[in-house]
């Protein structure tokens, strides 16, 4: 199984459970696919949380803000009306969640990670881009005709990859 | 006392607590461990829910400074975290957590968890 096929299996798994648990949602199995070269632009929430280890990337939750709204109203019982701070609070912990649960079934095959303190921003038609991230592996989430979309970007880190060089290993980049 | 940077996640242990039936005065809310710290200096508190990842002071660090205080060590401490690596498992265990929650989480897992550790004092 490659990264991309591993990390599609794992976001859908843990999308669907934190959305079951924390939301009472079923939601169904997302369309996956790979983005390269210019993300799209963005209008509404996108939250973002930093992974690193001996692999390091990103994880990154999108969506409208209308969905936010919903979000944030399932999880805390109350209704939102606009993206406050509750709302954009919301959408950060659900991310904290999501990726979180990836990074630790991620462990098992790529050891240790680190996940950092999401930060999430809310705006109409920008874009963003990680630093050195070539491949993204994107699963879309269609819910009551709109879309979640949940993104990660995973590469060995620098120092792993040249350590495997070093001592005439085979790493993940060669496969 | 909830110790969480996600106020979403300290508003949902607030309306959890109150769900179990425990005689409660009042739930203090920190966004850090140095604030939870600060707080526990001029108020007494029975219990502590705490995330692990977190800035300033991470829960780790927290409950390795609640156990290594005299007028602290008694009380039990939740680790309620997206965190689920054996490492920091085994480093909350080691220190003293009294349990360990996973995020997502039920009500009724905090409740299960609550009742273990506070059991006397719980009618569940």
């Amino acid at each position: 199984m490659n990264t991309h096929t591993l990390m599609v299996d794992l976001i859908r798994v843990s999308t669907a459970n934190v959305f079951s648990t924390m939301l009472g949602v079923d939601l169904p199995p997302g369309e996956a696919f790979i983005e390269n070269g210019t993300p799209e632009s963005n209008d509404g929430v996108v939250s973002f949380i930093g992974v690193a280890g001996a692999w390091a990337g990103t994880g990154s939750i999108s969506c409208s803000p209308g969905v936010a709204c919903r979000i944030c109203s399932l999880m805390l019982m109350a209704e939102s009306a606009g993206v406050d701070e509750d709302v954009l609070d919301a959408v950060a912990e659900l991310t904290n969640m999501i990726v979180g649960s990836v990074k630790n079934d991620l462990e098992t095959h790529l050891g240790p990670l680190g996940l950092s303190i999401p930060t999430v921003v809310f705006g109409k038609n920008f874009k963003t881009k990680s630093a050195g991230t070539t491949d993204w592996t994107v699963v879309r989430f269609p819910w009551d005709g709109e879309a979640l979309t949940v993104k990660m970007c995973l590469s060995p880190s620098e120092k792993s990859h040249l350590n495997c060089h070093m001592m005439g290993q085979t790493c993940a980049l060669d496969v | 006392m909830v110790v969480d940077d996600s106020a979403a996640i300290r508003k949902i242990l607030q309306r959890v607590l109150r769900q179990t039936g425990m005689s409660i005065r009042s739930i203090l809310e920190a966004g850090d461990g140095q604030e939870a710290l600060e707080l526990l200096k001029s108020k007494s508190v029975d219990l502590v829910l705490t995330d692990v990842n977190m800035p300033k002071m991470d829960g780790i660090q927290l409950l390795a400074a609640l156990k290594s205080a005299p007028q602290w060590r008694h009380i039990p401490v939740l680790m309620v975290t997206t965190e689920g690596g054996e490492t920091k498992v085994g480093e909350a265990v080691k220190l003293g957590a009294a349990g360990y929650v996973r995020k997502p989480f039920t009500a009724d897992q905090i409740k299960e968890k609550l009742a273990g550790i506070l059991e006397p004092a719980l009618p569940l």
